[in-house]
């Protein structure tokens, strides 16, 4: 545990006395930020001519703002993960410390489990921040809490598929830009294929759908929980970090 | 204290460690020596546990590496040939960092971090981003790190490159001081370093075991042997065939930088048997000819000489 949590203070410290940590998430914050006035503004437009036409009933800012917003945010996600991962092992590996790593008397979880949680952090902060937008909404409005929690649940869950993926393939190559531009494909493909699925034949389709990261989110979106999806991002979440343990452990693989 | 069985490694088809074994003792500094490519660092990964053998075993205090890596982990401290720092960080910080992952319990670490950074001299830089170091004070952070925890081995490979000559002298006195309560390997070029550190030498080259010796056996050896570097005018060929024929000459070669400085004038030089002494018939024979006999002067074998004849494809003994 402790061993863990050394790995876990010294990466975070990384990421943080590097400009990565700051670039990520001021960028996802212009980001979701733009997306969120945008949003704004035309519910407000929206609500402003309804009352204008009295049709007594007030618009919903859960449907018609905040389901939206958190859509959007999850495929923002997908473009800013390989920016956080693609440190995490690329970088030893490149710096010769992974030698050091390798060779202390750490277990290769300990190693997996302490960079994980690292990068998971970075996500945490960089997701969390955008709590303050619906902040705001509360302050004006008065929107429903359940569905909000449900959906940052989702995107907590979704996060956590992503980072473990992002961390497996930084794991492969010493090259940051190589990880980087790897994750990136992957979260682009369990993206698309999301779409692709309405093309594929039945039972293709099918699994197409399941794979798909996003279709997932979805329901947490609308704030409807369903334990499916939480297996599902569970088991991607282990499932990658094993292939990440397969990884290191393979160089130890006698050749 | 480490045995070594048997170890090879191929990095694909290439064979860089080849059926090597040997042992060290408790309290024994053992000096690692070849030329580049010779497989010094590979065979010091795979007693780490940094990466496996293709075959043979290594045991450090009775624990099989392959089988057991956290035991031996937790004995050897490494100084690999790059030493593994992270740019980002404070000395401080990085030496409280494997300090704690080596296991030192937490209300010793700052203790042990002021220990090892006396032994290094480096307690100045302590609050210094390490990016910003000179080449030899990363190397003493790297080695700093490596004596965390006092481990009962150490690994150390190419421990005095890029540190200035006061500091070379000093890092060779810290490992010397280690021998006694420690088990050293330490790979290098240097020979000097070799002879004044080691009490015992390994030569591999090619991924081959060479030599294995004490320092003054090895030089004992091999010191017998003598070369002579003359210089000659005469026609080359005839020359070397004649300087061949006298008894006890084992080779005869011409001085690389000092061929053909003049039309007919060159430089040889004559290895010979050990304990003989055939100046008199070299310069009999050369006069006898007609030819001018125009230096010649004797050069006894160097531990660089003894350390070129022994990895390069010249058969010794
Ligand atoms: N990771 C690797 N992949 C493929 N080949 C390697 C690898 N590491 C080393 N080699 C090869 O193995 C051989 C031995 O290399 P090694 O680094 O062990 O030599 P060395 O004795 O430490 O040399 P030097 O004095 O230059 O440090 C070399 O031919 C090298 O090219
Ligand atoms: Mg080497």
């Amino acid at each position: 545990m402790r061993n863990i949590l050394s790995i876990f203070k010294r990466d975070l410290k990384g990421y943080f006395n590097s400009p990565i940590a700051y670039v990520v998430i001021g960028l996802f914050l212009i980001v979701t930020g733009i997306f969120f006035y945008l949003l704004l503004s035309s519910f407000l437009q929206y609500s402003y001519a309804a009352m204008m036409q009295r049709q007594g009933v007030p618009l919903n800012v859960n449907l018609m703002m905040i389901r939206p917003f958190l859509l959007n945010m999850s495929v923002i996600i997908l473009f800013m993960i390989p920016i956080i991962t693609m440190r995490s092992f690329s970088e030893e590996k490149k710096n010769g410390t992974i030698e050091l790593l390798l060779t202390a008397p750490l277990t290769n979880w300990q190693i997996i489990i302490g960079k994980f949680l690292a990068t998971y952090l970075l996500y945490l902060v960089m997701t969390g921040i955008t709590v303050l937008f619906m902040a705001l909404l509360f302050i004006w409005g008065d929107p429903e809490l359940a569905p909000i929690l449900i959906g940052y649940f989702g995107i907590l869950l979704m996060g956590a598929a992503l980072i473990a993926a992002g961390n497996f393939i930084s794991s492969l190559t010493e090259n940051q830009i190589v990880a980087a531009v790897g994750t990136f494909g992957l979260t682009m493909v369990l993206w698309i294929i999301g779409f692709a699925s309405d093309f594929a034949g039945k039972i293709v389709g099918a699994i197409l759908e399941y794979l798909s990261i996003v279709a997932h989110f979805e329901d947490f979106s609308k704030g409807v929980f369903d334990t499916s999806h939480l297996v599902f991002y569970l088991s991607m979440t282990f499932f990658m970090l094993f292939l990440t343990y397969q990884s290191v452990e393979s160089s130890k693989w006698r050749a | 204290m480490i045995e070594v069985q048997g170890l090879t490694k191929y990095y694909g088809n290439v064979r860089a460690v080849d059926d090597i074994s040997f042992t060290v003792e408790k309290g024994e500094i053992l000096g690692f020596l070849g030329p580049n490519a010779a497989g010094k660092t590979t065979t010091m990964r795979i007693i780490t546990g940094y990466m496996p053998a293709s075959a043979g075993t290594v045991r450090v205090a009775g624990f099989d590496v392959f089988t057991n890596d956290l035991e031996v982990k937790k004995r050897i401290g490494y100084l690999p040939e790059n030493p593994p720092l992270y740019m980002d960080m404070q000395v401080i910080e990085y030496l409280r960092f494997v300090a704690a992952i080596k296991g030192v319990n937490r209300k010793s670490i700052e203790s042990e971090v002021k220990r090892v950074a006396d032994k290094l001299s480096i307690s100045t830089v302590l609050f210094k981003q390490i990016s910003t170091l000179s080449k030899g004070y990363k190397q003493r952070v790297g080695f700093a790190q490596a004596i965390l925890n006092d481990p009962p081995v150490l690994l150390l490979d190419e421990p005095t490159i890029g540190l200035d000559p006061k500091q070379i002298i000093e890092v060779r006195e810290l490992i010397r001081s280690f021998s006694h309560d420690h088990t050293v390997i330490l790979s290098t070029h240097i020979l000097p370093e070799v002879s004044m550190t080691c009490n015992r030498v390994i030569i591999i080259n090619e991924g081959k075991l060479v030599a294995v010796d004490t320092p003054e056996n090895l030089t004992a050896r091999l010191k017998g042997s003598e070369s002579i570097h003359m210089e000659v005018e005469g026609p080359v060929d005839d020359i070397m065939n004649t300087l061949k024929q006298i008894p006890n000459v084992t080779a005869v070669s011409v001085a690389p930088a000092r061929a053909a400085k003049k039309a007919n004038i060159s430089g040889y030089i004559i290895e010979t048997d050990v304990g003989s002494d055939v100046r008199k018939d070299l310069s009999h024979s050369i006069v006898t000819k007609g030819w001018g006999l125009l230096e010649m002067k004797t050069e006894s074998l160097s531990l660089e000489d003894i350390f070129l004849k022994l990895t390069t494809k010249e058969e010794v003994n």
